[in-house]
């Protein structure tokens, strides 16, 4: 007993400092732990899903490195700046938009890049913070729960730079933008009759919309109904993903021991389909720790998405956080074949991107929504 | 207006949010719920499904070939074995410019100019890891070649395979046919699993006939590969337990046939087209089956060129056609004996029955006249001398006698007219005529009857009546066991290659012809005279005897001759030529060897097979086979 009160006392001192340096930093630290450990475990998976290559391992530390810089960065900045930015940001990546589209048109192919000399640079990428900012920033004024004009509107908003993004194309990412747009008006108290209304119009405009999608993309949701129907082919990742996942078993074959993921029959492996080289490796219990992370991580943003205090604050920080939860589920699902494959990155463990940086950029702007609210509650 | 103009009420909207946030929250707790439960349903539940795929998806199961049994004649001398055969492989992601690689090979002479294209789109067709054969055969000269440029070829190099190799080339190729490609006929045969790895099947003749035991058992080994199907050594860092199921090699097969004998009967007959079986009559081991010409087995094993087959196909002594089983003939006088002792067993002649032989026989209440065949006229002789010299008329007169339905009854039980069920396929059946069959045969009613003057040339052997040489043969060794017939094979015996355990085959007794001893021993002085005195093999086969040898000879017509001609075999196209026949066995009195020989085109049977049927049996009487 005597050591524990020692014990315990030194760690409240030094709990006490970290704390107060969080603070200062304006960073919420459980967040922050819940967001380390996550790129932790993606790091050591990466190593083995790249099959034991440390430049793929650097690399992705590499943009966790530059994300989390951001994400301090952003942490520090006043919410009132963000909200007035909102509008410069979206409009500045709907410009950008238009120039890949027009490059890509140009190109005669699938354009997504902008190639700024040294780096290069996605314009969606922008769009998934730049719609969410700018709904909340259009509905902030406005009394809530929305009127049919400022729904309209909000629409409006949504619409275009995901038409945009879709006809880069890009039907993943165009989805994950408008869905962010979409939780901001969900959030800000859209009545369920609404919610009802449109969605029966989104199944009829679904239904329509079919005959736009690219080959591609109409095989990849027929390949989702029926995988065994072309298990060569467009059918290929999602037989060969549950493989992985159902031979891992509840412990898993072992890290690097995955023979799906080492011997290439997994494709997209350090990618898309890391979630499934999880699976293999770790079994169920390596996905249900990730899975329990990543609930800790959304969970939090959503308790200090409740703290906030202006509606701007309250409805970006809310998006954010279920965005957060919609990316995880859209790829899980997709890799164990609930959902079909969409190009979907698992946040912070898959390789490449943007993605990364711009979902610790997103943490970086909850973090300051919450951390600069006004202490005295009303 | 005034209605619709709202005031910001932040309390409530922070209510709203909280219960907005709340509803989220709960709907994220279904969906995590929802996706552990699918991969519990994957992990747990459907674990052992997916265990087996993802074991199938790493493990690729690699055959390894049994080699093929060994074939040795009865001296134990090697006929069939597998020796090593080069080719170049080439392996294509190893090679930097393929077509310049395939360039260059021809430049130096390893593959021919012409062929560049057809080994490009062959090495393409594989993976680029394959090592894919692109010129197979190579001699001692080519792998010289190519060991000097080795260096100049990276991913090009020299593999050993085994190939099937008959150091006698052509020596009893019918017999025991050879092995090539596997085809789409084959594989409605054969197990296919079984038979994976293996590229190479009997055809013809005992390779095909003993395929089962010649085969073995392939054995398999797991091979660790990735989704290329590209062989790794590991994954990760687990290596994992791969299992190797040995190949059993298949039995080494033990001939009945003696070589020696063989190789005397194939040299003696030389260019001449024709055939020779010689069988043991006391178990039906066939000691030698020759059909001539042949062709170079070898040939078929390491890939036979297109070239190489048509003109097989094309040539007009057609070498791949086996007279021995397939080809049937006329039997001429060689059936005389069993006429002979039809007539005795049917009671329509006795030993001391004489006829007057004038040279020509009339058909009772016909003006037909049917001819001597050869040697004019026989004066007065008895069943005997008409059996050693070939009396046509004598026998003209017996068949009229016996008629064709006692004749054909009597033929039947010495196998004519069916398979003799020798041990390989291919086998004719021959024409055994009959009232029966004639009705069948032909379409318009006045063809259907069966007339007199038929039965008087079945008894000559002539007419419809065809026989195989190994029936024939057959039919011999039943005179010489009087009575008894033994299956013929040319197999009898396997060996296991391991252990050297043999197995031999029981003889297969099968029917039997019956007669009384005395009829028995009238056809036998018949056909012992046959090599005496002024009997018609005297002079050849019968010469210089050192022992008994009982025979009859026979010629077959190709040619009709008309009414009032008389043959010439001058005056003839030598391939309109009669067909020689000869069948014998000896030692007479303890037959150990029984032999029929056919010379196609080969004149009379005395001249042309007589001479060949008795090097043959000197061949194995004089070292003592079958003693």
């Amino acid at each position: 007993m005597t050591f524990g009160s020692i014990d315990s006392s030194y760690t409240r001192r030094t709990l006490t400092r970290s704390a107060r340096t969080l603070a200062s930093l304006r960073v919420d630290g459980p967040l922050l732990v819940g967001l380390a450990l996550i790129a932790l475990f993606g790091l050591i998976v990466m190593y083995s899903a790249s099959g034991r290559d440390l430049g793929s391992v650097l690399k992705s530390a590499t943009r966790l490195g530059i994300g989390a810089v951001i994400m301090l960065a952003l942490a520090r900045v006043k919410p009132g700046f963000l909200r007035r930015a909102a509008p410069v940001i979206y409009a500045l990546g709907i410009v950008l938009l238009i120039v890949v589209d027009v490059v890509g048109y140009i190109g005669k192919g699938a354009q997504r890049w902008l190639d700024l000399g040294l780096f290069r640079f996605q314009p969606s990428e922008i769009m998934k913070l730049a719609v969410p900012m700018m709904c909340a920033w259009y509905l902030h004024e406005r009394p809530l729960p929305p009127s049919a004009g400022s729904l309209m509107a909000a629409a409006t908003i949504i619409f275009v730079p995901v038409a945009l993004t879709i006809a880069q194309p890009d039907l993943g990412t165009g989805m994950l933008i408008a869905i962010a747009g979409v939780l901001v008006v969900l959030l800000a108290g859209l009545q369920l009759r609404i919610i009802l209304a449109l969605a029966g119009i989104a199944a009829l405009g679904a239904w329509f919309g079919w005959s736009f999608l690219h080959d591609y993309q109409q095989k990849r949701v027929l390949m989702f109904l029926d995988p065994q129907s072309d298990p060569l082919g467009a059918g290929y990742h999602i037989i060969q993903s549950q493989i992985a996942i159902g031979s891992g078993g509840i412990f898993g074959k072992g890290w690097m021991n995955g023979s799906q993921g080492q011997l290439e029959f997994l494709p997209e492996r350090s990618t898309d389909f890391i979630f499934a080289v999880i699976g293999e490796e770790f079994g169920l219990v390596g996905l249900a720790l990730l899975i329990f992370l990543y609930l800790f991580v959304v969970g939090r943003a959503i308790y200090l998405a409740m703290q906030t205090q202006e509606t701007f604050a309250r409805l970006l920080s809310g998006s954010l956080a279920m965005t957060f939860f919609v990316y995880v589920f859209i790829n899980a699902g997709m890799v164990s074949g609930l959902l079909p494959v969409v190009g979907v990155p698992l946040p912070l463990v898959s390789y490449g991107g943007t993605s990364m940086v711009t979902l610790l950029a997103g943490f970086g702007i909850l973090m300051s929504l919450y951390s600069h609210r006004k202490l005295i509650r009303s | 207006m005034a209605a619709n103009v709202r005031i910001k009420d932040q309390w409530k909207e922070q209510r709203l949010f909280e219960q907005r946030s709340l509803a989220a929250g709960a709907i994220i707790a279904a969906l995590s719920v929802l996706l552990l439960a699918r991969l519990v349903t994957l992990q747990v539940v459907r674990h052992d499904y997916y265990t087996d795929l993802s074991q199938g998806n790493r493990v690729r199961i690699e055959p390894l070939p049994a080699p093929r049994g060994l074939i040795v004649d009865r001296n134990g001398t090697v006929v069939a074995e597998n020796r090593p055969a080069y080719q170049l492989e080439l392996v294509r992601e190893e090679v930097p410019d393929l077509a310049d690689t395939l360039k260059r090979l021809a430049t130096i002479g390893l593959i021919p100019a012409e062929d560049i294209d057809d080994a490009r789109k062959l090495v393409m067709s594989h993976r680029s890891f394959d090592s894919v054969p692109i010129r197979l055969r190579l001699d001692d000269e080519e792998i010289a070649t190519f060991a000097v440029h080795r260096f100049e070829f990276p991913g090009v190099d020299i593999r050993t395979r085994l190939a099937r190799s008959y150091p006698f080339g052509e020596l009893a190729v019918h017999a025991l046919g050879y092995v090539g490609a596997i085809s789409e006929q084959d594989l409605g045969r054969i197990d296919r699993a079984a038979y994976s790895g293996t590229t190479l099947i009997g055809k013809l003749g005992v390779e095909s006939a003993y395929e089962k035991e010649l085969h073995g058992q392939n054995g398999s080994r797991e091979i660790l590969v990735n989704a290329q199907g590209r062989s790794v050594q590991r994954q990760g860092a687990f290596v994992p337990n791969l299992r190797t199921v040995a190949p059993v090699a298949g039995d080494d097969l033990l001939l009945a046939m003696d070589l020696d004998v063989q190789k005397t009967a194939e040299e003696a007959l030389g260019d001449r087209r024709g055939a020779v079986i010689a069988i043991d009559p006391a178990n039906g081991d066939v000691i030698a089956l020759a059909s001539r010409p042949g062709f170079d087995p070898n040939t078929f094993g390491r890939g036979i060129t297109r070239v190489e087959y048509k003109a097989l196909l094309d040539d007009i002594d057609r070498p791949l056609f086996d007279r021995a089983l397939r080809g049937t003939y006329p039997s001429g006088s060689t059936i005389k004996p069993a006429i002979a002792l039809a007539g005795l067993v049917y009671k329509d002649v006795t030993p001391d029955d004489h006829r007057f032989c004038a040279g020509v026989y009339r058909l009772p209440g016909s003006s037909r006249m049917f001819r001597e065949g050869r040697s004019g006229r026989h004066g007065s002789v008895g069943l005997v001398d008409a059996i050693a010299r070939s009396c046509d008329v004598y026998f003209y007169d017996l068949a009229n006698r016996i008629g064709v339905d006692h004749i054909s009854t009597f033929l039947a039980e010495f196998g004519f007219g069916s398979v003799t069920g020798i041990d390989i396929g291919g086998e004719k059946s021959g024409l055994l005529p009959s009232r029966e069959w004639k009705r069948k045969a032909f379409s318009r009613p006045q063809d259907q009857v069966w007339f007199p003057g038929e039965t008087v040339n079945f008894g000559i052997g002539q007419g419809y009546f065809l026989v195989t040489p190994l029936q024939l043969a057959y039919y011999t060794s039943i005179l010489a066991n009087r009575g008894t017939a033994y299956r013929p094979r040319l197999v009898n015996g396997v060996r296991d290659p391991a252990s050297g355990e043999v197995r031999r085959f029981p003889p297969k007794k099968e029917l039997r012809v019956e007669a009384t001893a005395e009829q028995w021993q009238v056809v036998m002085e018949g056909m012992e005279g046959a090599l005496r005195g002024r009997g018609t093999a005297a002079a050849t086969a019968g010469r210089n005897m050192t022992y008994e040898i009982a025979g009859k000879t026979g010629t077959a017509q190709v040619f009709s001759v008309g009414q009032n001609e008389k043959y010439n075999e001058h005056m003839v196209p030598e391939r309109l030529r009669d067909h020689s026949w000869f069948i014998a066995f000896a030692p007479a009195e303890a037959p150990r060897i029984a032999v029929a020989v056919l010379v196609e085109n080969g004149g009379f049977g005395s001249t042309g097979a007589a001479p060949i049927a008795r090097k043959v049996m000197d061949a194995w009487i004089l070292k003592g086979g079958g003693a």
